[in-house]
């Protein structure tokens, strides 16, 4: 199950709408072993495409690192899908590397419903979770 | 000879759980297959047939090895390697 609060949540939306287009994508930091989302990271896409993501490495390697300085791992990873259903791809599953990570996908391919879902992904094995939205 | 490598998550069952192993050589290539020889299949990981692997990034100290010769890449002492896999996707 995925906790997360409402304002984080709308931030994620917001960062997805904003992009679109193209993909957008980031991280929620939390304290490590928390399993708590605390911190909102807005990821620059490299590809800026409409259909793939990638964290630029250079940005990831600064983020990753002050991760690690303030005892921190990243809890939510997050990215949009544009035109398809806020589920992971043969691609997401492929290239998922934080077995510990709460993977959330947003879909903005609908301009007035919000589509927010988060999975498990472990070993290339998808499992949906629960999302429970906090008020803070 | 003293280089340290920090490993992300997902690569330490090739080092029995460490985050950092240290290894020797005057490349990164050969920086790789010494550690090979101590946590074996870790260099597979990282090394395809044709270089290193597309989405797993590897820096020597704050640059990206892609950048500065790759495989290639002169190492030394004191050097920190630091090798996180990409984070990518998408809805194709």
């Amino acid at each position: 199950m995925l906790t997360i609060s409402a304002e984080l949540r709308d931030k994620i939306v917001a960062h997805a709408r904003a992009d679109h287009p193209d993909e957008a994508c980031g991280v929620i930091a939390g304290p490590a072993g928390s399993d708590r989302p605390e911190r909102f990271i807005s990821m620059l896409n490299a590809e800026r495409s409409p259909t793939f993501y990638r964290f630029d490495s250079l940005e990831q390697l600064r983020v990753w690192r002050e991760m690690d300085d303030r005892d921190e791992e990243p809890v939510v990873i997050y990215h949009s899908h544009t035109a398809t259903e806020a589920y992971p791809s043969r691609t997401d599953i492929s290239y998922a590397s934080e077995p510990g990570a709460h993977y959330v996908l947003v879909s903005t391919r609908d301009e007035a419903a919000d589509e927010f879902r988060s999975y498990r992904i472990i070993d290339g094995v998808v499992t949906e979770e629960e999302v429970t939205v906090s008020a803070r | 000879m003293a280089i340290e490598v920090r490993i992300p998550t997902i690569l330490r069952t090739y080092t029995g759980g460490e985050k950092s192993v240290e290894g020797s050589g005057a490349t990164l290539d050969e920086l790789f297959s010494d550690l090979d020889a101590r946590h074996g299949g870790l260099r597979d990981r990282l090394v395809d047939d044709v270089g290193l692997r597309r989405f797993v990034n590897v820096y020597l100290n704050d640059e990206d090895v892609r950048f500065i010769g790759g495989l290639g890449a002169p190492v030394h002492d004191g050097d920190t390697i630091t090798v996180l896999p990409a984070v990518a996707g998408g809805g194709r």
